[in-house]
């Protein structure tokens, strides 16, 4: 085994392990940044150590021993609170000499400890980027270098991120608490929103890019299964996870050979993984039956569900894809939305319908250089056969496109709806099956 | 990446309660740590068929087979960052087996998913 093979076996043994460490080391400490500090020197003394003596029988076990010693020795130096702690210490000392076995370890219920371990990871204090490096640190054991290799980042620039956020959450007196009642279903919402941004972070890597960074899905993933299995009672834990699993299941389908990506519609839907499918509409499912059914992430799993349990692109329930929709629009306010919308009511009632939604959208402020506004009015409008409008909209939507690929792609529209406007051809556009969302 | 485990035994008779129940708990430490996505133990091969394809002719054959040597006991899916946290996931599971169930000799064989698409 070379020098690197063992690091990286290590490293796996220490992902396994490492959520029962800090959780544990928390709870002796009341202090979640400092357990996890302490846990990072089990690793280092088991990098050091087990290249010579080869990984123990009961890697757990040592780990929770290193780092158990390295809380205590922490406690005696502080001497917090004086005696009553040297109490604490000298029961743990004696825990240490008998090394719990491994079915023992398998005992310890880590649940609480593991739901305040992610809310402090995750907490609205901490800006979204420092949330998730702390998050995929914290609760799914990536090295440093690893998190800045997935986000396409310095390694220092992480590093920094994360001792500072850790310094946040000490002198903000945030080290150790958990929410409860009102509280938890707020704190909650930064929890999932942090899981969403890992995992869109991952779903938008392009195919040949370092594998860390498409790993970002699973590591989303697995935080949101983590979460709807400590917090069960939470139908938006659910709603994230089915919406994530179901995104997930088109992965093989996205990219053609050449690495371009393939439109939804166009997929072909044979590479969709019935596996995760199921596994997606089974947490939407139980995302309803929590009442949850209209809930953000929830609403988003309903739409893409549809299309997944779509046989064909033509079998596509449109008109319930436009109901969700519009319960989705009428819960958050958002151009975008709204714009998906329009998109779902064409293909549910005809273009016009649809095109009346995007007429709206146009005096809307926010979406003035949103290139996929005009490209959805082109395409409606050469729809309903009203070429000469559908070619403006589509050279406006080109001139805002950000991408080469995208400008190009408008631009052919552009000049194929200028050579509709000859009388028969656009006879033929008109009824041509539309099918190019 | 999606990895399954094949525990394969030559071993016949029901494994002892202890390390059932060890085995339920680690399998419930990694449903909840979202690494484990499936799991099944599989009937005796006595009650098992096969269906083979033998000189080019299809024929059924029902249990015991008297050839099987080690015998499928059971499977699980996971989801793991890489072949490393997967050995070191069946370490931890066939150590549970070295503990528990003197005697006992098997294989954990761990296989990643062939990727789908282009």
């Amino acid at each position: 085994m070379t020098a690197a093979d063992a690091h990286r076996a290590i490293l796996a043994v220490w992902r396994i392990e490492q959520p029962r460490l800090i959780t544990s080391l928390a709870r002796m400490l009341r202090d979640v940044p400092l357990a996890e500090e302490l846990t990072q020197d089990a690793l280092v003394a088991a990098l050091e150590r087990w290249p010579a003596t080869g990984v123990p029988e009961r890697p757990g076990a040592w780990l929770m021993a290193t780092a158990k010693h390295r809380a205590v020795d922490h406690l005696r130096r502080r001497r917090m609170l004086e005696r009553k702690h040297e109490m604490i210490a000298a029961e743990m000392d004696e825990e240490q000499l008998t090394m719990p076995g491994l079915d023992g370890a398998l005992d310890d219920d880590i649940g609480d400890e593991l739901l305040r371990l992610i809310f402090t990871a995750c907490h609205p204090l901490l800006s979204s980027d420092a949330r998730a490096a702390l998050a995929l640190r914290m609760i799914c054991g990536l090295t440093t270098e690893e998190i800045a290799r997935a986000f396409l980042q310095p390694e220092a620039t992480i590093a920094q991120r994360i001792v500072r956020a850790k310094r946040t959450l000490s002198e903000s007196g945030l080290a150790y608490e958990t929410p409860h009642g009102a509280g938890l279903s707020e704190r909650l919402s930064s929890v999932l929103e942090v899981v969403y941004l890992i995992f869109n972070e991952g779903y938008t890597a392009a195919c040949g890019e370092d594998w860390l960074r498409p790993q970002l899905c699973n590591e989303a993933l697995r935080m949101a299964r983590v979460l709807t299995s400590i917090a069960p009672q939470e139908p938006e834990a659910h709603g994230l996870l089915a919406l994530m699993e179901l995104n997930a299941s088109r992965t093989a389908a996205r990219i053609d050979a050449a690495g371009e990506p393939i439109l939804m519609l166009d997929q072909n839907r044979a590479l969709w993984d019935q596996f995760q499918i199921r596994r997606g509409v089974q947490a939407l499912e139980r995302a309803r039956k929590l009442g949850g059914a209209g809930g953000f992430y929830a609403l988003q799993a309903a739409i893409i569900a549809c299309h997944a349990e779509a046989g064909t692109a033509a079998a596509t329930d449109w008109p319930r894809i436009a109901g969700f929709y519009a319960e989705l629009a009428a819960a958050v306010r958002s151009p975008i939305i709204e714009l998906n919308r329009a998109v779902a009511v064409s293909m549910a009632e005809g273009p016009a319908a649809g095109l009346a939604i995007v007429d709206h959208l146009m005096r809307e402020p926010a979406l003035e250089t949103y290139h996929l506004l005009p490209s959805v009015r082109g395409d409606l409008l050469h729809r309903l056969g009203r070429h000469q409008e559908a070619r403006t909209a589509f050279e406006a939507a080109a001139a805002l496109a950000g991408n080469r690929r995208e400008h190009d792609m408008l631009k052919r529209r552009a000049a194929e709806a200028a050579a509709a406007m000859s009388p028969i051809r656009s006879a033929a556009m008109a009824v041509r099956k539309s099918s190019d969302f | 990446m999606k990895f399954m485990f094949i525990v394969k035994s030559a071993h016949v008779g029901p494994p002892p309660p202890q390390l059932m129940e060890a085995v339920h708990k680690l399998a419930d430490r990694e449903i909840k740590a979202g690494r484990m996505l499936d799991n099944g133990g599989l009937m005796p091969l006595a009650t098992g068929a096969q269906v083979r394809i033998i000189d080019g002719r299809l024929s059924v054959l029902d249990g015991p087979f008297v050839e099987a040597k080690e015998v499928i006991g059971g499977y699980a899916v996971f989801e793991l960052q890489g072949k490393e946290e997967a050995l070191a996931s069946a370490t931890e599971f066939m150590q549970l087996h070295k503990d528990l169930f003197p005697g006992w000799e098997g294989t954990c064989e761990l296989r990643a998913f062939a990727p789908m698409g282009p």
